[in-house]
């Protein structure tokens, strides 16, 4: 009795009948679907028209409803249509469908030089409210600083030792490595170019001040903007979707002081540590480098690097550390505590920490750059 | 349309599933029959969900065979595999819709993979589905972070029936609504097992459901089914476990 589905149309007298036959499931329903559209244009006609489907061998709600969509369109006008032979076993399925409104019409929305502007000007409009929430996060981790001072209990070592661990410990080899041939290259590129003009041994001094200025720290901020910031943001992000956040609220927990204080303390621990890691790393390979491709030897290097650079290069380099890691933690939390019910708000987060983090970072740089120019250090 | 013992429409055969050193499930077998709602019950932890998990092949297990439609799942082909599962529908526990589709986009998922017809059927199926879980059609457009636990459930098994299949699996529907919504949701299961010819294995501890909607209860302990059968079988039962569950103190309250 099943096969493939048809509608054949048998006339009785002066009434037509529509007579399903075969297996009226999904599994068919592009065929059903043409073949309803196909009788539905007997709508209007004078006859009047009954559907038939005791010889139906299968029902689903597919084959139901397109049973009640042809009803209902050969319905509008003066002819009623009916539906006959319909077996006990599938006519509360059609009750069911029968409930069923037309569709409301579902509104798409269309792209528009209006709906463009209007999404420019709301980006733009964002941009202050993204750093009126970077100030409300600075102020919010400086308050529960300030309770944590006085509260000097309240304070979450384990908590802080475990981020510690997470974004410094298991961050040495991957940033030591980095650094480590950033200082190789910049030692290569130097020399190769510095040689036409047979000035060689420059290469110490600029890799001396690069790295220890701006090349250390900048590239750590950035890596761990990368590793440590996306992580904070997934972390917070997931805790928040899943109402940990909220959790923790109603228990009167801070979540600002339990999950954020931390974090924000781990990452200003540690960056100086890493920049001061890279550092090292990478004139250890510029170094290298320099020994055994530019011919310097580790002596006239070394007291070359003497002469070329002085502490104040290396108080320049480390005291944007600490900075730069407030700056990544609290970009971090803000864009994890603001993410939404779905997957994709996380995703979109996260993407989010990771660029306005570089991007702060870079603008960071640059401040500094004029500061450190206007004191003359 | 039931009870076709030869032909259970799940078989499954001595299977066996270990994490680690812990044997959740000991040379397990069940037969569920066609067009039955098989209640699936057993203490918290004894891996009911593991089971159900292990049929629908998202735990792996170290031995055992387990039968779908007839077809073998460990030596079926990709596209055998893909036509059984094509034919079953899936309500998770916690729901598991799609977070960043709206409640229509979720139902219409599997019918735009499976399925080709156009927007306008998959638009009115998906409110006749709506309509058939008890929901109004103004959900459709929400987000599943929108919607309360209980409209989470119905939309879930508004998901699952979505390619109208022929054998559902539902883990613990019932669990965090409210003993009305509970008792709709049974009524539901049960309306749609007759209309729409469905088999059900419910993994459920809501004594509601057993007595109003199941055909039969297997009873999991200790890796093994201890018990199958009726509602009756299963109060005449001297296991202690069932003598506790059906003869505690709610299971009076529910029978009165």
């Amino acid at each position: 009795m099943s096969g493939e589905p048809k509608l054949e149309r048998i006339a009785k007298g002066n009434a037509l009948a529509l007579c399903a036959t075969g297996t009226w499931t999904a599994s068919f329903a592009p065929v059903l679907e043409r073949m309803v559209a196909d009788a539905e244009k007997l709508a209007g006609g004078p006859q009047s028209i009954f559907i038939d489907v005791s010889e139906v061998a299968k029902l689903d709600t597919f084959g139901a409803w397109l049973i009640e969509r042809l009803r209902r369109s050969l319905t509008q006008g003066p002819i009623e249509a009916q539906i006959a032979g319909l077996s006990a076993n599938y006519s509360s399925l059609v009750d069911e469908v029968r409930r069923v409104r037309a569709t409301p019409v579902v509104e798409t929305s269309t792209i528009t030089i209006t709906g463009m502007l209007d999404q420019i000007g709301r980006t733009v409009a964002g941009l202050a409210g993204t750093v009126a929430g970077l100030v409300d996060m600075l102020g919010a981790v400086l308050a529960a600083g300030g309770r944590v001072l006085i509260h000097p209990r309240s304070f979450r070592l384990t908590s802080t030792v475990h981020h510690m661990e997470q974004v410094c410990w298991r961050a040495v080899p991957i940033i030591v490595l980095i650094t480590f041939l950033i200082g190789c290259i910049i030692a290569q590129q130097g020399i190769f170019h510095f040689r036409r003009f047979g000035a060689d041994i420059f290469v110490v001094d600029m890799l001396g001040v690069l790295v220890l200025r701006e090349i250390g720290v900048l590239l750590v901020a950035i890596m761990v903007a990368g590793r440590s910031g996306s992580a904070y943001t997934a972390e917070l992000g997931s805790m928040k979707m899943r109402e940990e956040i909220d959790a923790l609220r109603t228990m009167g927990f801070d979540p600002i002081e339990v999950l954020v204080l931390p974090r924000m303390l781990a990452l200003v621990l540690a960056l100086p540590i890493l920049a001061f890691l890279g550092a090292m790393a990478a004139l250890y390979g510029g170094g290298l480098v320099a020994w055994l491709y530019g011919g310097v030897d580790p002596e006239a290097f070394l007291s070359r690097l003497r002469d070329a650079i002085s502490i104040d290069h290396f108080i320049v380099g480390m005291v944007k550390a600490p900075v730069m890691a407030a700056v990544i933690g609290i970009v971090a939390c803000v864009e994890g505590l603001a993410v939404q019910g779905s997957a994709e708000s996380l995703g979109q987060h996260t993407t989010a920490s990771v660029v306005k983090g570089i991007f702060f970072v870079i603008v960071m740089d640059g401040v500094f750059a004029i500061f450190f120019a206007s004191i003359g250090m | 349309m039931a009870g076709d013992i030869e032909n259970p429409i799940i078989r499954v055969r001595d299977i066996t599933v270990q994490f680690g050193a812990t044997r959740v499930l000991d040379g397990l077998n069940l037969d569920v029959k066609r067009g039955e709602i098989l209640g699936f019950v057993g203490p918290s932890g004894a891996g009911k969900s593991v089971l159900t998990r292990t049929i629908i092949g998202l735990v792996p297990k170290v031995a055992g065979s387990i039968e779908v439609f007839g077809v073998d799942l460990d030596a079926s082909s990709t596209s055998q595999r893909r036509n059984v599962e094509r034919r079953w529908g899936v309500l998770f526990q916690q729901g598991a819709l799609f977070s960043s589709l709206t409640v229509r986009q979720n139902i219409q998922f599997p019918m735009r993979e499976y399925l080709r017809v156009s927007q306008r059927l998959m638009d009115e199926i998906t409110m006749a589905k709506l309509a058939m879980v008890g929901l109004k059609p103004e959900v459709a457009e929400r987000f599943p972070s929108e919607l309360s636990g209980g409209m989470i459930k119905r939309v879930a098994l508004a998901r699952a029936l979505s390619l109208d299949p022929d054998l559902v699996f539902l883990d613990e529907p019932t669990s965090g609504l409210d003993p009305i919504g509970a008792g709709d949701f049974d009524e539901l299961v049960r309306t749609l097992q007759r209309t729409l010819g469905l088999t059900v294995f419910m993994v459920t501890h809501d004594l509601d459901s057993l007595y109003t909607a199941c055909d039969r209860i297997a009873v999991l302990g200790n890796g093994k089914i201890i018990a199958a059968g009726s509602i009756a079988d299963m109060q005449a039962s001297q296991h202690p476990w069932l003598r506790q569950y059906f003869h505690g103190k709610r299971a009076r309250a529910v029978m009165s």
